[in-house]
């Protein structure tokens, strides 16, 4: 048969103080690219506005597109090639015209441009200012939302420290994701929430994994002298098979949707992505190790509370 | 086989055949969400408060009316804000006539008396208020309803949503404008003579009398296509509405080749009014509006009995087919604005489906391939179990209805990475007790009870993520929870039930096992 690992023994948890350097630059790096770029950029379904997809029968020139819009007074429109050279993503920002009106006006001008050529609207969506603040707040609640449940249900299953340590590997998660889009310079869309709620639920899955088996094997019988750190290293180990593998696949599943998934599914897809290989390592670095850390600092402080007992 | 493996057997067979059974025929079972197969998603804002003043308005006309009859003179009556009408008698002696006639206008509260100066305010009570209010959106969306009935899609989706918004969906629509205009269109077809004292110049510099109102037509010249505006003034008295139609036909016109009109038919009161007024006003001039655009403004030549009219503007033939069905469906008791659309053409949504389709398929392709050559046998039964995960979810979606959308198939995509996790889970488990000694049988047996807590862990924190996001997202976030919620039950049921079964046929029916392929 085939196998990755045969009883693996490598040192994760030991190696926990270079992992913090790492997570905490890459969250700090995470959080720097958002503030260079003054926040997230935010796609029309938060901000709301006008998305309108264009495709060309010839592939035209983008300053022709946009001399074309200049002249209907919508404000300052944003036109990115989607896909292929012929197709157009045009946003326009929120004005006090009407949806109808606007479609309208764009056909006009694109019409009226005759090296343009033919061309086909495929697609207008028009989010209004009253759905765009709904759907900005839906959006931070559903977040919030999913966190409070993940904590709530680990504090359950397990204790107080591992929900909380899984939710401070999970909002890591969040931020690297949120970095990489703002890098990559992509949108926030509703996709994309959809997309960090599954990094969350991935993210988490994984925490599980490695926590149910650290319990386990602590209601088993546990061998003298080994300290919880090494128990905590023992069952990443027992488990490290099983999270490669499961990453693989998920890691190829998003490959595969952002590679052929089409243009619509891009941006989604490249959030799982990245979210996949956050969320892994978060599970060994941020999650176990953050529980070990907060378990030798309370068991810590209860021996030097009995050695200072001892000596009264 | 033994009798409980002959239960679980039958129990598969029945969730397989019913899981068929509700996705046959499959180009029905399952609804494609609109940005897979095209169409309209609009959510329409109602502005109920403009039906609360047009009551208004009409209550301050009929009671103004109403005080006349009594011989009251009456200095100033007029709406204020948009539940309230402000009075002003012409003399206080009347006074206690006045409040007998008022009081007869059951849904007005008086305030601000002061008898003194003849003057008080009526206000709409509270209740009566929100009854209009509920009024307008519940006659907007039966409106709206009869309209799109009438234009002919199939399985519109027309809902009202919150308190005052109208939530509609048309899928597979290939002209997305002329839905939407005709779904937005108020039709308030209204009868008002033209002001024939005052000239348009006089009008548009300020000079109108408080009676007339400046309205505008709009005409297309045939050569340039250019369309401009035609003022009219207009007297703000409404003769007659589109209340009163019965009947709205498109038939050629016979005046100008190649363009359309659209005759119309009154009711009998419709009738009887049109009569009198055309009686009254021969030699005038009866401006027919619509939405408060002046459409055409005919001469009247004689009385006109038959209560018929044609309304006339270089409409197409679509544009008069449109104008035909709105104002046979009846006006919007208040207008509304579009709050949020999506649109999406026929041809993008077949791309995005296709897209998808390859992507999920692609994705299955490298799982199925990875699975069996890593596992073998058994993971050739976890690829059995993986397909009749996708065919239970199919199915529940069938079932309840649910739409699948673009998320939706990413949804999906996901499951199909969670479930395989489930089985990799359960297989490292039963190499783990290999290893450690165990015997095969039970090394599977060991293996599949320690790993169902972590399956339920794991589905139960991510299921109520999803949770959160049908219950609580709207439209593409929603698709997504749905999704994700059904295919991890789903994957819950096939990775321990039916992967545990199968694992029971191979390797329980034998009376040693020597080796399991893991």
């Amino acid at each position: 048969m085939i196998e990755l690992f045969r009883n693996p023994n490598y040192d994760f948890i030991g190696k926990r103080k270079w992992a913090y350097i790492v997570s905490i630059a890459v969250t700090l790096l995470g959080l720097l690219t958002l503030a260079a770029r003054g926040g997230l950029r935010y796609d029309i379904d938060f901000t709301g506005g006008t998305l309108i997809q264009v495709r060309f029968e010839q592939p035209p020139a983008i300053a022709k597109i946009r001399a074309s819009l200049a002249t209907i007074q919508l404000g300052e429109s944003i036109i990115q090639e989607f896909g292929d050279a012929r197709e157009f993503i045009i946003r326009l920002p929120l004005v006090a015209v009407g949806s109808e009106e606007i479609a309208r006006r764009v056909q006009a001008a694109l019409g009226g441009d005759s090296a343009l050529g033919k061309f086909e609207i495929r697609r207008v969506e028009f989010v209004g200012p009253q759905v765009g603040r709904e759907l900005q707040l839906q959006a931070v609640y559903l977040v919030l939302a999913g966190l409070v449940w993940i904590a709530l249900y680990l504090a359950f299953r397990f204790d107080l420290r591992g929900g909380v340590a899984a939710v401070v590997a999970v909002f890591h998660d969040v931020i690297v994701c949120l970095g990489a889009l703002s890098i990559t310079n992509r949108e926030f869309s509703l996709p994309v929430l959809a997309a960090l709620l599954t990094i969350i639920g991935y993210s988490v899955n994984d925490t599980i994994v490695a926590y149910d088996r650290l319990r386990e094997n602590r209601g088993k019988f546990v061998p003298k002298g080994r300290t919880f750190a090494q128990q905590m290293n023992d069952a990443v180990n027992q488990t490290l098979s099983r999270t490669v593998l499961t990453s693989l696949t998920t890691f190829f599943s998003a490959a595969v949707l952002l590679f052929f998934g089409g243009k619509t599914l891009e941006d989604f897809a490249f959030v799982l992505f990245v979210g996949v290989i956050t969320g892994t390592y978060s599970t060994t670095y941020i999650a176990a190790a953050l529980v070990v850390d907060w378990t030798n600092y309370v068991e810590g402080r209860l021996r030097r509370g009995k050695k200072a007992v001892v000596k009264a | 086989m033994p009798r409980h493996l002959r239960v679980r057997v039958a129990f598969v067979v029945l969730v397989v055949a019913a899981s068929v059974w509700y996705l046959s025929p499959p180009q029905k079972a399952i609804n494609l969400g609109l940005d897979l197969q095209g169409g309209i998603h609009l959510m329409l804002g109602v502005e109920a408060d403009k039906h609360v003043a047009s009551q208004t308005d009409r209550a301050a006309e009929d009671l103004k009316g109403a005080l006349e009859r009594k011989g009251i003179g009456v200095k100033r009556i007029a709406r204020e804000a948009n539940a309230a009408i402000q009075v002003e008698l012409a003399s206080p002696q009347s006074w206690n006539d006045a409040l007998t006639v008022v009081s007869e206008f059951g849904s007005f509260e008086r305030r601000d008396e002061n008898q003194a100066a003849g003057r008080f305010t009526l206000v709409m009570s509270e209740r009566r208020v929100n009854q209009l209010r509920d009024d307008a959106i519940r006659q907007g969306l039966e409106t709206i309803r009869n309209r799109v009935d009438q234009f002919g899609v199939a399985e519109p989706t027309i809902t009202r949503q919150g308190s005052q918004q109208i939530l509609i969906q048309l899928p597979g629509v290939q002209d997305p404008a002329r839905a939407k205009a005709l779904i937005g269109k108020t039709a308030l077809l209204e009868f008002k003579l033209l002001d024939e004292r005052t000239s348009i110049e006089q009008a548009l510099a300020g000079q109108l009398p408080e009676t007339s109102e400046v309205l505008y037509g709009r005409e297309v010249d045939k050569q340039t296509k250019v369309e401009h505006k035609v003022p009219y003034v207009v007297l703000k008295r409404t003769l007659l509405t589109g209340a009163e139609l019965t009947r709205a036909e498109v038939q050629a016109d016979p005046n100008s080749l190649g363009n359309w009109q659209v005759a119309i038919e009154f009711t009998s009161t419709g009738t009887r009014i049109f009569g009198e007024v055309t009686e009254q006003n021969v030699g005038k001039r009866l401006a027919i509006i619509l939405d408060g655009t002046v459409y055409s403004a005919p001469r009247i030549n004689e009385r006109i009995p038959g209560g018929r009219a044609v309304i006339t503007g270089q409409f197409t033939v679509d544009d008069a087919r449109d104008l035909a069905i709105v104002l046979r469906a009846g006006a919007l008791p208040a207008p509304v604005v579009i709050l949020e659309e999506r649109t999406v053409g026929p041809s993008l949504g077949a791309d995005s489906i296709r897209q998808g389709l390859i992507a999920i398929t692609a994705s299955a392709v490298v799982v199925f391939i990875f699975m069996l050559a890593y596992y073998r046998l058994s993971g050739l039964i976890a690829d059995v179990a993986l397909g009749l995960n996708l065919l239970i979810l199919f199915a529940c979606m069938a079932a309840i209805r649910a739409t699948l959308t673009l998320p939706g198939l990413a949804g999906i995509a996901l499951t199909v990475g969670m479930a395989v996790d489930t089985n990799i889970l359960i297989f490292e488990r039963i190499r783990e007790e290999l290893r450690v000694g165990k015997t095969p049988r039970s090394a599977v047996e060991a293996g599949f009870r320690r790993a169902l807590r972590t399956i339920v862990d794991t589905h139960l924190t991510v299921m109520g993520t999803a949770v959160i996001l049908l219950s609580f997202g709207t439209s593409s976030v929603k698709g997504f929870g749905v999704s994700l919620f059904i295919g991890l039950g789903a994957s819950l049921f096939t990775a321990y039930f039916f992967t545990r079964l199968l694992f029971d046929l191979v390797y329980m029916g034998r009376r040693k096992v020597e080796a399991i392929s893991i």
